[in-house]
């Protein structure tokens, strides 16, 4: 079903392999059971009758992500995703800021994904140049793009008005003024929206510091521990029992925790 | 062309909650039965697996579950002078896909509307005479009394296992239940949730304003229970991933874990799911329907003839294949004729939020349904006199989730970056909760759904077109509403309250609600209903039409209680008409 694991985008829709691993499931199903059905009503179709269709260990799990280079990213790239996210949520006394929590990989992963691409989206056109604000996501650019271009944009913006100098030379008050211009969309790059590209950069840093840590992000459950969340416990019956009171447990994810082997 | 394939007595356009339950309920009588899901398959072990559910990420912020809009969407505008374009991407509400449908990732808060709700046209000018009535309104009664439907409410909450305490019984008020409701001929089925601490300071301030609070009814159940379908639930753990989540405990009411488990069992029945029911078939005179044509995972087209057609998918969706099918004559807003997308509706959300000193409420501890709740400015619970609005909205001090991608409250004025931010999302993850009234929205001649002149799904099928805006009654009475919410949280303590008002156009970016109704609704007069008192078309009598579609307009609830309800109204109906098929009231 998903193929939000960081994979690259291979031949084919990670929907329609899933339709065709419920189809042999239930094919199989269906053979033991009610073999004549089959013919009848064609291969394209999961067909369920008489029985629930059930293999062990058929949930669709994330593949974790793996830390370590790049998939989508050049090196420029990544140095000034670092940067800027490191400015969006800084290291300081309350923690590991975005850098340190892996977000720059976790970008880079949710890149090559379908979310990269727009997959499970509406990009049929035309695209309206004039869409009102309450028509919602009009681009035909996709995260891809809009990093790719964006940061072109936003490299040569700085090199152009900060004396030669690319985003991650800034100091950091200068970093944080073109954050805060970009923001509001006063930052005028050449061929793309400075607000386009902040957008993209600020949700996708919100998503790497509170996901779960098999993304990528969110390294030692630093997101979660700078709010308290417990993550993936599951079972909350004996906080309700004691209102008020302080949650004392670690969080845990998908994986576990570190101590019992996760990460 | 199509491949015909033999005969069934039934087929159902969609396996969700109305889906289900008409499937159990007509294949357990011998009829062979075939339901057409267009997504997959799916189950609790096997995709909301305890190893997968919890997860934000994937399901909360990239929609794992839901409809893809790439397979379909809709397009949007605010009124019929704009231009409407596609819904790229989900925001303001969120249609489910495959089996179980929006039944899979509901909150599962279920309501039964209230007695004047169906009849709201009347009562409002019978207390308060015309003028109250908005501009361009097209209210109308419901077709059925909530005496009819209490037998049917009581079925469906009995099958779903509702967790909550009456508050009239058989027309005596209970103590801790809500004193508005409509008398219930039996208590709910099993006990309410445990409530947390910001649902006690509202409980406690609500009384102190002289209200009448309780526990929201809920499909996150409290105890282990048995259905009538012999289906097994376990109680809820309060692990806050039910919206946009499957539930890994068998803790939900859905139709995975309260329909299914007998249905697949009945040996008349099947489900094909991957394929996408393109329309009901009509007979050449157009007044019956010979089946639906389908294309399957791999685009093959095929033809399932039936004897009775059911059309069970989310409310938009059955919309839209009635045009496509060219059952009903389409509303045409100009003319103010015809019916089929006509009354669409939607609901408001409005209140205020409190930030607290020195409390934990633990947000992370929650469940869809989780929360205390007051019906006092409900319906017409209060006297609408003095602020000239129809209609009203639930009141509710909740915590669904304090999942943080996308729950990290902070003040206003804090800024959105940086170590400023940081430090308030940390110190204020426990201290804020929220009072949000839920409310009401009537049905209007300029709020309708049609075909898009321009965009496709990818089978080159038009679009559904939806012109919608809040008009100046409802955004009076949410707005109002917000402010009685500002009282409350004041009263709970809060050290400082932001009002959440409705303003500016409806737009398609946030989350609001997936409470979409109308659009096919049903009614006594074929002039202004697609569908008679049974949910059968009024112009193709052996096609049904179950789904918040129905609704004549919307109310201050969450629909999936009255839903269910009409779904058992109109089986019965069903059954009578399988004995001598016929249009079931003369038009």
């Amino acid at each position: 079903m998903t193929d939000m694991n960081g994979r690259l985008p291979r031949g084919g829709d990670a929907a329609a392999a899933a339709r065709r691993k419920h189809a042999g499931v239930t094919r199989r199903s269906l053979l033991a059971s009610a073999a004549l059905l089959f013919t009848a009503s064609g291969a394209g179709a999961g067909v369920v009758t008489k029985v629930l269709p059930w293999k062990p260990n058929e949930a669709y799990p994330v593949t974790p992500v793996v830390p370590g280079g790049y998939l989508f990213f050049t090196a420029q790239e990544a140095a000034i995703v670092d940067a800027f996210v490191e400015r969006l949520i800084p290291t300081d006394d309350l923690g590991m800021g975005a850098r340190d929590a892996g977000v720059t990989t976790f970008i880079d992963r949710q890149l090559t994904g379908p979310y990269g691409g727009h997959d499970w989206l509406y990009m049929q056109g035309p695209f309206s140049d004039k869409p009102l604000p309450s028509q919602g996501l009009q681009s035909p650019l996709t995260p891809r793009q809009q990093y790719r271009s964006g940061l072109a944009a936003l490299e040569a913006y700085c090199k152009a008005n900060f004396g030669g100098r690319g985003f991650v030379e800034l100091k950091a008050d200068e970093q944080d003024k073109l954050i805060g211009a970009m923001e509001k969309g006063e930052a005028q790059f050449q061929g793309f929206s400075s607000r386009m590209l902040f957008s993209a950069i600020y949700a996708n840093t919100m998503e790497g510091y509170f996901a779960d840590p098999i993304y990528g992000g969110n390294r030692d459950m630093v997101g979660w521990k700078l709010v308290g969340f417990p993550g993936t416990r599951y079972d909350f019956r004996d906080v309700m029992a004691k209102p008020n009171q302080a949650y004392t447990l670690p969080p845990v994810g998908l994986q576990g925790r570190s101590a019992w082997g996760g990460r | 062309m199509a491949r015909r394939l033999p005969r069934k007595d039934v087929v159902i356009v969609g396996l969700g909650w109305t889906g289900s339950i008409l499937a159990y309920e007509l294949s357990r009588t011998g009829l062979e039965v075939v339901a057409i899901e267009r997504g997959p398959w799916r189950d609790t072990a096997t995709d909301f697996n305890i190893g997968t559910a919890p997860d934000e990420l994937r399901y909360g912020v990239r929609h794992d579950v839901f409809l893809r809009p790439r397979q379909e969407t809709l397009t949007m505008r605010n009124n019929a002078s704009q231009t409407a374009l596609p819904i790229r991407k989900w925001g303001s509400f969120l249609p489910g896909n495959g089996v179980g449908g929006a039944g899979v990732h509901w909150n599962g808060q279920t309501w039964r509307f209230l007695p004047d709700d169906f009849r709201i046209r009347s009562h409002m000018i019978e207390r308060y005479g015309e003028k109250i009535m908005p501009e361009g309104n097209h209210i109308q009664d419901w077709p059925v009394s909530y005496d009819e439907l209490e037998p049917y409410y009581d079925k469906f909450e009995r099958v779903l296992g509702i967790s909550g305490k009456a508050g009239n019984l058989k027309g005596k008020i209970q103590p801790g239940g809500n004193p508005f409701e409509g008398a219930r001929s039996s208590e709910y089925p099993t006990p309410p949730m445990t409530q947390g601490y910001a649902q006690e300071l509202f409980t406690k301030a609500a009384t102190s304003l002289g209200l009448h609070p309780f526990p929201r009814p809920s499909a996150n159940i409290s105890v282990a229970y048995t259905n009538p379908y012999g289906c097994t639930m376990a109680p809820c753990t309060y692990c806050g991933f039910c919206e946009r989540f499957g539930c890994a405990n068998y803790s939900k009411s859905s139709p995975q874990t309260c329909v299914l488990p007998a249905l697949v069992r009945e040996p008349t029945f099947e489900a094909r799911t991957d394929c996408e029911v393109t329309k009901v078939n009509l007979s050449g005179d157009g007044k019956m329907a010979t089946g639906v044509t389908y294309v399957d995972a791999n685009g093959e087209e095929w033809e399932q003839p039936a004897d009775l057609v059911l059309v069970c998918a989310f409310s938009l969706f059955n919309v839209r294949l009635l045009l496509l099918s060219g059952i009903g004559k389409p509303y045409d807003p100009v003319r103010d004729e015809g019916v089929v997308g006509r009354n669409y509706a939607y609901q408001t959300g409005s209140g205020a939020t409190g930030f607290f000193a020195d409390v934990k409420f633990n947000p992370f501890a929650a469940a869809g349904s989780l929360g205390a709740a007051l019906d006092d400015y409900n319906s017409d619970n209060f006297d609408h006199g003095p602020h000239g609005f129809v209609g009203g909205a639930s009141i509710t001090c909740a915590y669904t989730n304090g999942r943080p991608i996308l729950y990290h409250p902070t003040p206003k004025g804090t800024p959105t970056w940086g170590s400023a931010w940081k430090k308030a999302v940390h110190e204020n993850y426990q201290k804020v909760t929220n009072v949000g009234a839920q409310g009401s929205v009537m049905s209007y001649r300029n709020n309708y759904l049609d075909l898009d002149p321009t965009y496709k799904d990818p089978l080159g099928r038009p679009l559904m077109r939806m012109t919608f805006d809040y008009q100046d009654n409802e955004r009076k009475m949410a707005n109002w509403m917000a402010e009685r919410c500002e009282e409350i949280a004041k009263a709970m303590g809060a050290k400082t309250t932001q009002v959440n008002r409705l303003n500016g156009p409806w737009s398609v970016v946030p989350y609001q609600t997936t409470h979409n109704t109308g659009g096919a609704v049903f009614g006594n007069d074929p002039k202004t209903s697609v569908l008679n008192r049974y949910l059968q078309s009024w112009d193709v009598h052996n096609v049904f039409v179950m789904g918040a579609s129905a609704f004549p307009q919307n109310a201050g609830y969450n629909p999936t209680g009255t839903v269910g309800a009409l779904t058992y109204w109109a089986l019965d109906a069903i059954f009578d008409y399988l004995k001598s098929p016929r249009a079931l009231v003369q038009s």
